[in-house]
């Protein structure tokens, strides 16, 4: 946990750094890793025989309740995104 | 939406190869997904560190933004209490249990199975890989329909790490900092929500 925060601080000092040079690969190399790790987590779910055989029976349930905390937490965050706008105009791009 | 196709092929191709065994994650000797997640925060982190334009933005963010965690906590469990009441066959502080992993499907899994036994850590699994698939897939219409913290908020402990470069996309890069600040906070939730679910 607290590798991944300071390799990010890392990286975040390594940017800063190389400020106002254009890096056109970071965004490649960001998606590529993307995808490595989406592939891993699916190499990790197929592997897992307990994950394979329960899909059936209790993936409904779990979209159920994986729906159920975005729905909540959206809404309450849509209530606290107007309430921050409300006292003064935030700029947006 | 192209992005996120691409991302979802991956994954099935993943399923696909762990199912045949052609792969297993011991295979490779070393830690890869944790290689690979460091590799990708570097690049996040240099893609904010690079960006001074973004880190001024965030200046102008209302403090009211950095009850987000807490927003998020709320929220997610009002949802879950809601839904635990309808659905008669798990009961209540499960359900709760399950959805305070907030996309945390490692850790919250584990402390599931370890309490209530590995169908509820099953599922507490699969729900928290679900709400991380809906982060990246749905991030744009949650935009358009509740705003830019949206997305961060439905990332739950993911907006950190995984779900984080989405977000900087969707809601723009003056988001990053709030997401990773909501991130760390919600995720630092998770193993003491889960057990007090599970031991009530």
């Amino acid at each position: 946990m607290f590798t991944i925060i300071l390799i990010m601080a890392t990286g975040i000092g390594l940017g800063w750094l190389l400020r106002g040079r254009k890096m056109p690969f970071l965004g490649r190399i960001t998606n590529a890793l993307i995808w490595v790790l989406l592939f891993l987590l699916g190499v990790e779910v197929g592997g897992d025989e307990r994950i394979v055989n329960g899909i059936a029976s209790l993936g409904l349930e779990a979209i159920l309740i994986s729906v159920a905390g975005v729905a909540g937490s959206c809404l309450l965050a849509c209530g606290l995104w107007r309430w921050a706008r409300s006292g003064k105009e935030v700029k947006r791009k | 939406m192209k992005g996120s196709l691409i991302i979802v092929a991956f994954f099935i191709l993943g399923v696909i190869a762990g199912r045949m065994e052609w792969l297993t994650i011991d295979k490779f000797g070393f830690d890869i997904s944790f290689t690979a997640l460091a590799m990708l925060m570097l690049c996040v982190g240099i893609g904010v560190g690079s960006d001074l334009g973004a880190l001024r933005n965030l200046k102008t963010l209302d403090r009211r933004l950095l009850l987000l965690p807490l927003v998020t906590i709320c929220g997610t469990l009002l949802g879950c209490l809601i839904l635990a009441v309808i659905i008669p066959w798990r009961t209540i502080p499960e359900t709760l249990a399950i959805g305070s992993g907030f996309g945390y499907y490692s850790l919250s899994s584990i402390f599931i199975t370890q309490y209530k036994g590995p169908e509820p850590g099953t599922v507490a699994l699969l729900a928290n890989i679900a709400r991380e698939i809906i982060t990246l897939l749905g991030a744009p219409i949650l935009l358009k329909l509740a705003g830019p913290l949206a997305p961060i908020s439905s990332g739950g402990a993911t907006s950190m790490d995984t779900t984080l470069p989405i977000i900087s996309s969707v809601s723009g890069k003056e988001f990053v900092i709030l997401s990773i600040y909501h991130g760390f906070t919600v995720d630092f939730s998770v193993p003491f929500l889960v057990t007090f679910f599970c031991s009530i």
